[in-house]
């Protein structure tokens, strides 16, 4: 089975948890498990807030873009922001590294990408913006 | 889903129970209404009772860092308890276990600390 979709919605804090929802209706008709199911949205969480947060600074009139699709053995997700973009992605992706530590964030973001995923790419250009896209195999 | 809170306070106790999930938008409400009670009632331990909580994502390891830096100066614990399976995959992840205490249950979060 194949199929895609894509959306984009303003980057406010309250969509993240539309990002979720929308990635597990998505994935409805391939009756994954639970657990396959949270750690992908797991990862969306995360990389959204990133985009809103850092990539926009909280500017809730930018869009962030949910892209998906799957085949039948991987799932695909990509988060597209026009953001500020990232200067540095391998320190960024080092765990408990974080540009705003002081705002209580826990700087595991990408870490939590990474082991919930199988696949975590991450292109950025500065002040162009940032696209994750990350790749999950399931198995039926 | 998004977020309830419920809180009592048992001495100089304050248990938060949660109910639904946790991201970067209901933590930062979650937090300013805990950091409140925290200071107004002079509270030294926390238990964050994670039950019913299906979800959560790197805001509510921030948000326990938080409340732990906050009670550290007045030698206080935090305790997170009835945390699910992918919680408990983040919370070790994170390395939290180092500093926080883990209870299965409300009452076993309340006996460490009657014996702490």
């Amino acid at each position: 089975m194949n199929n895609l979709m894509s959306v984009k919605f303003l980057a406010k804090k309250e969509n993240v948890i539309f990002a979720r929802g929308v990635a597990g209706a998505f994935l409805v008709n391939l009756n994954l498990e639970l657990g396959f199911l949270n750690e992908i949205k797991t990862a969306i969480s995360e990389a959204v807030t990133n985009s809103i947060v850092h990539g926009y600074l909280c500017d809730d009139t930018k869009l962030v873009e949910l892209s998906m699709s799957y085949d039948d053995e991987v799932v695909t997700v990509e988060i597209i922001d026009n953001g500020v973009g990232i200067e540095d992605i391998t320190k960024a992706k080092e765990p408990l590294y974080s540009t705003k530590l002081e705002e209580e964030r826990a700087g595991l973001g990408f870490t939590i990408m990474e082991v919930f995923t199988d696949q975590l790419l991450v292109t950025s250009i500065v002040n162009q913006g940032t696209k994750v896209k990350m790749i999950k195999k399931y198995y039926e | 889903m998004s977020l309830s809170l419920q809180m009592s306070i048992k001495r100089n106790v304050l248990y938060v129970r949660l109910r639904g999930e946790l991201d970067q938008a209901s933590v930062e409400r979650l937090k300013y209404r805990v950091t409140e009670v925290i200071n107004k009632y002079y509270i030294v331990h926390i238990v964050i009772n994670l039950k019913e909580v299906p979800f959560m994502d790197s805001s509510g390891i921030g948000f326990i860092i938080g409340r732990y830096s906050q009670l550290k100066e007045r030698k206080g614990k935090v305790v997170v308890c009835s945390m699910n399976e992918l919680i408990e995959r983040i919370f070790t992840l994170s390395g939290l276990k180092k500093i926080c205490l883990v209870a299965a249950s409300e009452d076993e979060a309340q006996n460490i600390l009657e014996v702490a």
